[in-house]
């Protein structure tokens, strides 16, 4: 099941330039969150900071509190720990390319230790049906590569990899950017179905698709958080003037 | 061109290129092929080239050392001076051992050390150092890495042993290994290192199990490269394992070698000892090409259809 998320005064940084700026937001538990904004707001960031691979790069830090169902993931938790409650999916699809379909969906219990082989079957049958990829790769799970297949059943794929290891949230850095329209609906379906048992946040360009999918729906413009509130309000009657220039194409 | 006037209409937005005469096109047509034939014929070229010493080299070799090859030069050791017949099968079996065990030590260091240039010391003052170092490794002449095994194990130990020629072999390695491994784990893609380190695996399990594994096929050229190059080296094998008449597989003690008694015989004054020494740089390269395709053969069997 998911929890909820919560965010308080969150900064940070890539060496001295500063990303983010006192962020402070709470999204409930079970629901879609979207953020939007152009490009280089900070979205992509403030969706890096909740799973700790903000970090991974060398010259980057953040500060402040995320709170996910109680537990401070930066007091109380190794980035390790944390990744393994918070699934990702990134913006082009990254199968592992050496890997069958099933290692790909399998890799993040078999790289971690996990080897009794009726439990993974099971898992990697689970995953791949939840991510709507079963029927389309179930006869060749292990004789192809991840590359092998399109890029729209790629980015499913990676969907299933981050279910397989049970997160409670599923982070989604603009998951469908690089799809076509058939594979854009395929994953916003998707979308829709996994949120009664994940805690969704998901970065888009694509305000229909915000609309669309998510319950909240959070503007970020220039590292700070401008304006977070329920997606239909975001809409049609955004209380900042800011918000209501970039939702009707005023600039960015 | 005229077609495009056609195509857009006047005053379209294509831009007007000046009318040329339909001679001028034709021209400029057969110019442009003549151009890609000639670019193509040098290649060509260039590519026979390169292959005529090659295959060159291999045929000679076939011709001279084919005929002196029989089952007793795979199972004899040589043949004291002004007796007939007798085999290398003490330096087949000593350049196997020696080069098993070069392999077994520069391997893994070089390995190791590529993964720190590539994973963990970029841009460190260290890393720079190592790169810098490896590079000038790579051209030092083999016959110092001789020496310098000579001075650290055999004027240590007091006496010459196939080991000593190993580790001199093994230091030539290292520099070859070390560089194509940082490079083909550089071209491993950002995003996928991301994947594994976003599904909550530590740092050290997606060097081992999703960088190297992705890097693998040129690593595993690289290791190749750097084997071939130490199978035929000689000089590095002068000071320290030295050659030995007899069979032995003990690295304690001085080893024969291919390489060594090619060269033994290749500058002994007797005929019989020349064909001997033919066979033997036949019977090399032909070991070295079958440990090459096999270690091939064997990194492509389970190797998915369709991945990139």
């Amino acid at each position: 099941m998911g929890v909820d998320i919560r965010v308080e005064n969150l900064n940070a940084w890539y060496g001295s330039t500063q990303s983010l700026w006192d962020v402070n937001l709470h999204m409930p538990a079970n629901h879609a969150t979207a953020l939007i904004g152009p490009s280089g707001c900070g979205k992509s960031t403030f969706v890096r900071c909740l799973n700790r691979m903000h970090e991974t790069n060398p010259i980057a830090r953040a500060e402040g509190v995320v709170s996910m169902g109680g537990l401070d993931i930066y007091k109380d938790a190794s980035p390790v720990e944390v990744r393994r409650r918070v699934g990702m999916v990134f913006q082009r699809p990254n199968p592992f390319p050496t890997m069958s379909i099933y290692d790909n969906v399998a890799s993040g219990l078999k790289l971690n230790g996990f080897r009794k082989k009726r439990v993974l079957d099971e898992v990697v049958e689970r995953s791949l049906k939840q991510a709507a990829l079963w029927d389309e790769v179930k006869d060749d799970l292990k004789k192809k590569s991840g590359a092998s297949l399109s890029g729209g059943q790629q980015q499913r794929l990676c969907i299933a990899r981050a279910l397989a290891v049970d997160p409670e949230v599923l982070l989604m850095d603009e998951p469908a950017s690089a799809l076509d329209p058939v594979s854009t609906a395929k994953i916003e379906d998707l979308i829709f179905k996994l949120k009664s048992s994940y805690t969704i946040v998901i970065v888009t360009h694509n305000m229909q698709q915000a609309a669309r999918v998510a319950e909240n729906t959070g503007f970020f413009l220039t590292g700070k958080l401008v304006e977070f509130a329920p997606t239909t309000k975001i809409f049609t009657n955004p209380s900042d003037k800011r918000t209501e220039d970039y939702i009707t194409g005023r600039f960015g | 061109m005229g077609g495009n006037a056609r195509q857009y209409g006047e005053g379209a937005l294509m831009p007007q290129l000046p009318a040329r005469s339909a001679n001028w096109e034709r021209f400029i047509a057969i110019r442009r092929s003549a151009t890609n034939n000639s670019v193509t014929l040098i290649t060509i070229l260039s590519t026979v080239l390169v292959l005529v010493p090659l295959v060159a080299i291999l045929g000679y070799l076939l011709y001279k050392g084919f005929s002196s090859l029989n089952l007793a030069f795979f199972t004899h050791v040589p043949a004291p001076v002004g007796e007939e017949g007798g085999g290398m099968a003490n330096a087949i079996v000593g350049s196997g051992v020696i080069l098993a065990l070069a392999s077994a030590m520069g391997i893994p260091f070089g390995i190791g050390a590529g993964v720190y240039l590539a994973e963990y010391g970029a841009g460190s003052k260290l890393a720079s150092g190592i790169r810098f170092t490896a590079d000038v490794l790579n051209g030092v002449p083999s016959i110092v890495m001789g020496i310098a095994a000579y001075a650290l194990i055999v004027a240590k130990q007091q006496h010459f042993s196939g080991f000593a020629g190993s580790v001199a072999l093994a230091i030539m390695m290292v520099p070859t290994v070390t560089r194509t491994t940082e490079e083909m784990l550089a071209t491993v893609p950002h995003a996928v290192r991301e994947a594994a380190l976003g599904l909550g695996i530590p740092k050290w399990r997606t060097i081992l199990s999703v960088s190297l594994r992705t890097a693998s096929p040129g690593i595993i050229t690289g290791c190749m490269l750097a084997f071939a190059r130490v199978a035929g080296e000689t000089a590095p094998l002068l000071f320290t394992a030295l050659g030995n008449q007899f069979f032995g597989v003990n690295l304690n003690e001085p080893m024969a070698a291919l390489p060594l008694q090619i060269y033994t015989y290749a500058v002994s004054p007797y005929d019989e000892w020349h064909r001997l020494a033919w066979a033997g740089a036949l019977v090399l390269i032909v070991m070295i090409m079958v440990s090459v395709s096999l270690v091939r053969i064997f990194a492509n069997r389970g190797m998915l259809k369709g991945g990139s």
